[in-house]
C-alpha cells in the first residue's frame, strides 16, 4: 500500500501512508485509537476506497472494490467484532457465501475444515454451534474462515481485546504457526507486549500519518509507545497513599440472580470508603456484572442490603440512585454508555436532562446543554469531527470512553463504579483515564474498579477484593500481595486451603 | 458559525438531506408509474393530468383531497411518534375504529341543541381517550409481559373491528339499512358550514386544522420537551436509557398511548367528518397507508404533513383515471413503488452523497486554481464558506477560459 490517503468529514484518516508487508512475516500496525489503523485496513479489505494511493499485491497493482475482490486476492480479515451467525454450526458459518453450487456438501466442507484446523493447531470441531463455544474459539473460527478461502494475507484487527490471558497466548502461538507456513499476517493493535511477542516489524501511525517502521527485536517498548503517542509515556500511575474516610458503599450479604436464574452473586459483603480505590479482581463471568448491576439498580437483589452514604438503596430505582451521587462507567460503552445515533450534547445530559439548568418546566434548554457538553469535551479532551454536534457513534472507542468518563466525573458522584474502564483502549487513553480515577480518589471520592486485567487492578487499587464463582474470596492490601497470590484467589483458592 | 469555533472543521461536501431522498423516491415512483402506463399503451402525461385534475381542479376537489389527507396526517404522526420510541404501531386501524365509534356513539346520544363549542371538545377528548387506552394496552403488554407490539396491535385491530361490529347494531344502527350506523347530523360532525360552503360541499372539516395543530404539538413535544428527549432516548438505545435512569417501561406505555390518541383522532375525523356513518365489518385502510406516509415523511411532522397531502392527491385523483382507460390501480402501484424506494433510502442517499462529493471536488479544484493564479498561499481549508463559493466560481471561469484559449 503506497501513499494511501482517505478523508472523512472533518478528519483526514489516512494521510500518505505506506505499508509494506513481506511474505511469511508478522507485521504489526501500532497506533492510538483513531490514528487511522482500522481505516487503512478497511481500504485494503475493500470496505472503503482510498482517495489517493496505490495498492500492490505480489508486485502487481490492484483495485479492490469490495471484500470479494480482497478474498480473490487472498486477503482475509479477522474483525474485532466477529461476523458469525450464532445459531449456525462452525462449518455452516465457514462455508457461508462459499457454498459452491445449489446443493452444498457440508460433509466435504467439514473434512476440509478439520484438516485445516489440525494443520494450524486451531482445535476446532466443525459440528459445534457457535453459541456453545467460547469467545476464543469463535475467533479461531474466524481465522479458519479465512484459511478456508485460501487467504495468504491475514489481517487481525485488535484480536486480543476480547480474550483471556490464556487465550491470548494460544492466539500468539497460532499466529506464529501461520507465519511459519508462509502466510503474511498484519496485526493491528495498540498492545505493545503482544507486538514484542510475535511481530517482526512494526509500522507506527499517529493521527493518520506514518511515523516510523521499526524492527521489533531491536526497539524497546518505551520507544514504540513514545512514537505512537508522540511523547514519553509512563506505565505506572503515580499516587500517594490513600486516606480512607467514611464508608460510602456498604454491601451486606448480597445475593443476586443472573440471567440464567441461578445465583450469580452469593452472600457478598464489601464496603468502599471515601478516598480509596477498591479493585475487584476476577475472571470474566464470575459475578462481576451481576454485582455491579445490583449496585447500580439495573438488576434486583435476591437478598441482602446495599447501603449508600448510610442509606439503604436496595429497593430504589436507577434514577434515585443516580441522584444520590452514584456514578457508573458501564462495561459496554456502546450498548449502555452512549446513544450512538445521538449527538454528544444529548449524551452528556442523558442522566440529567430533567434537571435545572438543562430543562425548566419540561422544556429543554439547548444553550445550557451545549455549554455543559462543550465544557466536558474540552476538559476531557474528547476529539471529534464536529465538536458537540458529532454523533457519539462517529467517535473512536477511546474518545467515546473519555466522553462517558467526562460525563460521570462532571456529575460529581460520591462513588464512581468503573467497569473495564480501559477495555480496548490505547496507552495514551489508558494513562489519561487512570489518572482521572486516581484524581477522583484524591478528591475524597470512593472508587470501585472492576477489571479483568490484573495489571490495571494492581496499578490503581489501594485494596483488592477477589471474586470467584460469585463469592468474595478475600480482600487484601495491594502493598502486601502479589499477582501470583491474587491469581490463585481468582481461581477460587482461599488462603490457607 | 458556532460549530467552527470548537474545532477547525474544513469545508466539506453537502450531505443528502431526508428531503432530497424522499423527493427522489417520489420522482422514481412517478417514473415507474409512467412506465406502467406506457406498458398498457396509454399516455402517461394524460394519466397524471387526470390524477391532478381529479384531485385539484376545483375548490371542491381540493377540499376533498385535504379531507382525505387529514386522516393520513394524523395516522402518519401516530406511526412516526411510536417509531421515534422504537415501536412499530401497526394498530392505527384499530385505534381509528375506537376513536370513530366513541365519536359516533357520542354524536348519536348527545343532544343536538348542545352548543358546538362544548360539543366538539367533548367528542375530541373522548375519542382521544379511547384511542389512548387502545394504544396503552399494547404498550402495557410490551412493558409488563414483553409481548411484541406488532403482534398485540394487530390483534387489537381485530378486537376493535369486532367491538365496532357489535356496537353499531347495539347503539347506533340505521333502521333503514341494518349494516351501518345512522348518519350523524351535520351539526354533530366536525364539518363547518363556512368550510363546506367555501369548498363547494367537499369533505373538508375541522379535522384538517386539528391535524395541523397536532403536527405542531408533536414537533414541539419531540424537539423541545424532556418528554420527547426521554422517548427518543428509549427509541435510540433502550439499554442506555435504562442505565441513565429513564423508566423505559413507562416510556413505552406513554408513547403507545400518545400514538393511539393520534390515530383515534384520525378515526374521529374520518367517521364523524370526512364521512358521517360507520359500516359494519370494514377495517379502514388508512391505518396502513399511514405507515407509508410516516416513512416518506421521514417521521418528521412537517415531512408527514406534505407526504400525507401527496398521498391524498394520489388517492383522490385516481378515481378520474378511469376516464382515460387507465386502471385506477396504477395510482396504488405508484404509492407502492414510492414506499419501496423510500424503504431503500440508503441507496438514494448514497447516490446523492456521491453526486455532491464529486461536485464539491470539482469546486475545490477550481478554488485551488483560482488561489494559485492570485498567489494566495492559504490552504482551501482556511477559507470561509462564502469565500469558497466565490473563489470556486471565479476558478471555474478561469478553467473554462483557459480551455477556450487552448482550443
Amino acid at each position: 500500500m503506497l501513499g494511501i490517503r482517505k478523508e472523512f468529514p472533518g478528519i483526514v484518516a489516512n494521510d500518505d501512508i505506506t505499508l509494506q508487508v513481506k511474505e511469511g512475516e508478522i507485521h504489526a500496525i501500532l497506533g492510538e485509537n483513531g490514528a487511522g489503523k482500522s481505516t487503512l485496513m478497511s481500504i485494503l479489505f475493500g470496505l472503503y476506497h482510498a482517495d489517493k494511493g496505490v495498492i500492490k499485491v505480489r508486485g502487481k497493482e490492484v483495485h479492490i472494490k469490495d471484500p470479494n475482490d480482497a478474498f480473490a486476492l487472498g486477503i482475509g480479515m479477522v474483525h474485532q467484532h466477529f461476523q458469525l451467525v450464532h445459531n449456525f454450526t462452525v462449518a455452516e458459518n465457514i462455508i457461508m457465501g462459499k457454498e459452491g453450487g445449489f446443493v452444498y456438501d457440508i460433509k466435504k466442507a467439514s473434512r476440509k475444515i478439520k484438516e485445516i484446523s489440525e494443520r494450524y493447531g486451531l482445535s476446532i470441531e466443525p459440528d459445534m454451534v457457535i453459541d456453545s463455544i467460547t469467545v476464543g474459539m469463535q475467533q479461531r473460527v474466524e481465522i479458519l474462515k479465512m484459511l478456508y478461502r485460501d487467504a495468504d494475507i491475514l489481517i487481525f484487527d485488535e484480536p486480543t481485546a476480547v480474550l483471556t490471558p490464556q487465550e491470548i497466548d494460544e492466539l500468539m502461538e497460532i499466529m506464529k504457526n501461520l507465519a511459519a507456513e508462509g502466510k503474511s499476517i498484519i496485526l493491528i493493535t495498540h498492545k505493545l507486549d503482544e507486538i514484542k511477542k510475535v511481530a517482526s516489524r512494526c509500522t507506527i501511525i499517529r493521527r493518520g500519518r506514518l511515523i516510523d517502521v521499526v524492527d521489533v527485536a531491536t526497539t524497546s517498548v518505551e520507544d514504540m509507545a513514545a512514537a505512537m503517542v508522540g511523547r514519553p509515556v509512563s506505565f505506572k500511575v503515580s499516587k500517594a497513599p490513600s486516606k480512607p474516610g467514611k464508608a460510602i458503599l456498604e454491601i451486606e450479604n448480597l445475593s443476586v440472580m443472573n440471567s440464567k436464574g441461578v445465583l450469580g452473586v452469593k452472600n457478598f459483603s464489601l464496603s468502599v470508603h471515601a478516598g480509596e480505590i477498591i479493585g475487584l479482581a476476577g475472571v470474566d463471568g464470575n459475578g462481576q456484572s451481576e454485582l455491579v448491576e445490583a449496585i447500580t439498580g439495573l438488576r434486583k437483589a435476591a437478598s441482602g442490603t446495599i447501603k449508600f452514604n448510610g442509606r439503604d438503596i436496595t429497593d430504589l430505582d436507577i434514577a434515585e440512585r443516580n441522584d444520590m451521587g452514584l456514578g457508573h462507567i458501564p462495561e459496554d460503552r456502546q450498548k449502555r454508555g452512549l446513544i450512538l445515533s445521538a449527538p454528544l450534547t444529548s449524551n452528556m445530559v442523558i442522566k440529567e436532562f430533567t434537571k435545572s439548568p438543562f430543562s425548566k418546566h419540561g422544556l429543554l434548554d439547548y444553550p445550557a446543554i451545549r455549554e455543559y457538553s462543550e465544557k466536558i469535551i474540552k476538559k476531557f479532551d474528547v476529539r471529534s469531527g464536529e465538536g458537540a454536534d458529532s454523533l457519539a457513534g462517529k467517535l473512536s472507542g477511546g474518545n467515546q470512553q473519555k466522553a462517558i468518563i467526562g460525563r460521570e466525573i462532571t456529575a460529581d458522584p460520591d462513588l464512581l463504579i468503573a467497569v473495564q474502564p480501559t477495555r480496548g483502549l490505547d496507552v495514551g487513553a489508558i494513562e489519561f483515564i487512570h489518572q482521572q480515577l486516581v484524581d477522583e480518589r484524591d478528591r475524597g471520592k470512593a472508587v470501585f474498579l472492576v477489571s479483568f486485567e490484573l495489571d490495571e487492578i494492581f496499578n490503581l487499587s489501594d485494596k483488592i477484593a477477589v471474586i470467584s464463582g460469585g463469592e468474595l474470596i478475600d480482600i487484601v492490601d495491594t502493598s502486601t500481595t502479589d499477582e501470583h497470590a491474587v491469581g490463585l484467589m481468582m481461581a477460587g483458592i482461599r488462603k490457607g486451603e | 458559525m458556532k460549530k467552527d469555533r470548537i474545532i477547525n472543521k474544513p469545508l466539506e461536501a453537502r450531505k443528502a438531506s431526508p428531503l432530497i431522498v424522499s423527493l427522489s423516491a417520489v420522482f422514481l415512483g412517478i417514473i415507474a408509474g409512467c412506465i406502467f402506463i406506457l406498458c398498457i399503451g396509454k399516455n402517461p402525461f394524460a394519466g397524471f393530468e387526470r390524477i391532478l385534475f381529479g384531485a385539484l381542479s376545483n375548490t371542491r376537489r381540493i377540499g376533498n383531497t385535504l379531507g382525505m389527507s387529514t386522516q393520513l396526517i394524523l395516522i402518519g404522526l401516530s406511526v412516526a411518534f411510536a417509531f421515534k420510541t422504537g415501536l412499530f404501531n401497526i394498530g392505527a386501524s384499530g385505534q381509528m375504529l375506537m376513536g370513530g365509534i366513541t365519536g359516533s356513539i357520542l354524536a348519536y346520544y348527545l343532544p343536538l341543541d348542545m352548543p358546538r363549542i362544548i360539543y366538539l371538545p367533548i367528542i375530541i377528548i373522548a375519542s382521544m381517550i379511547a384511542g389512548a387506552v387502545w394504544g396503552f394496552i399494547s404498550g402495557f403488554l410490551k412493558a409488563k409481559f414483553n409481548v411484541h407490539e406488532v403482534v398485540s396491535t394487530i390483534m387489537l385491530n381485530w378486537t376493535a373491528y369486532w367491538l365496532v361490529y357489535d356496537f353499531i347494531p347495539r347503539f347506533i344502527i340505521d333502521p333503514t339499512i341494518s349494516v351501518k350506523s345512522k348518519p350523524i347530523d351535520a351539526v354533530h360532525t366536525l364539518r363547518a358550514d363556512w368550510l363546506t360552503n367555501a369548498t363547494g360541499f367537499s369533505t373538508m372539516n375541522y379535522g384538517f386544522f386539528i391535524a395541523i395543530a397536532m403536527c405542531i404539538v408533536i414537533w414541539f413535544v419531540l424537539e423541545k420537551t424532556t418528554l420527547g428527549f426521554n422517548l427518543k432516548a428509549v427509541g435510540a438505545n433502550r439499554f442506555c436509557a435504562e442505565y441513565a435512569g429513564i423508566k423505559v417501561n413507562r416510556s413505552i406505555m406513554v408513547s403507545m398511548a400518545i400514538a393511539g390518541a393520534l390515530a383515534s383522532l384520525a378515526g374521529l375525523t374520518y367517521y364523524c367528518g370526512y364521512s358521517n356513518i360507520m359500516e359494519m365489518g370494514k377495517m379502514p385502510n388508512e391505518g396502513f397507508d399511514g405507515i407509508a406516509v410516516a416513512l416518506l415523511g421521514n417521521c418528521s411532522p412537517i415531512g408527514i404533513f406534505f407526504s400525507a397531502i401527496f398521498f391524498g392527491i394520489l388517492k383522490m385523483g385516481r378515481g378520474s383515471l378511469a376516464a382515460t382507460g387507465i386502471p385506477t390501480e396504477i395510482a396504488d402501484t405508484i404509492i407502492a413503488t414510492i414506499i419501496y424506494f423510500t424503504a431503500t433510502n440508503v441507496i438514494l442517499a448514497n447516490f446523492w452523497n456521491a453526486r455532491f462529493k464529486s461536485s464539491f471536488d470539482r469546486k475545490e479544484e477550481a478554488c485551488k486554481t483560482y488561489m494559485k493564479s492570485k498567489g494566495d498561499g492559504r490552504g482551501v481549508d482556511a477559507l470561509t464558506s462564502a469565500e469558497f463559493r466565490e473563489y470556486a466560481k471565479s476558478g471555474k471561469a478561469l478553467i473554462k477560459s483557459s480551455k477556450e484559449v487552448r482550443q
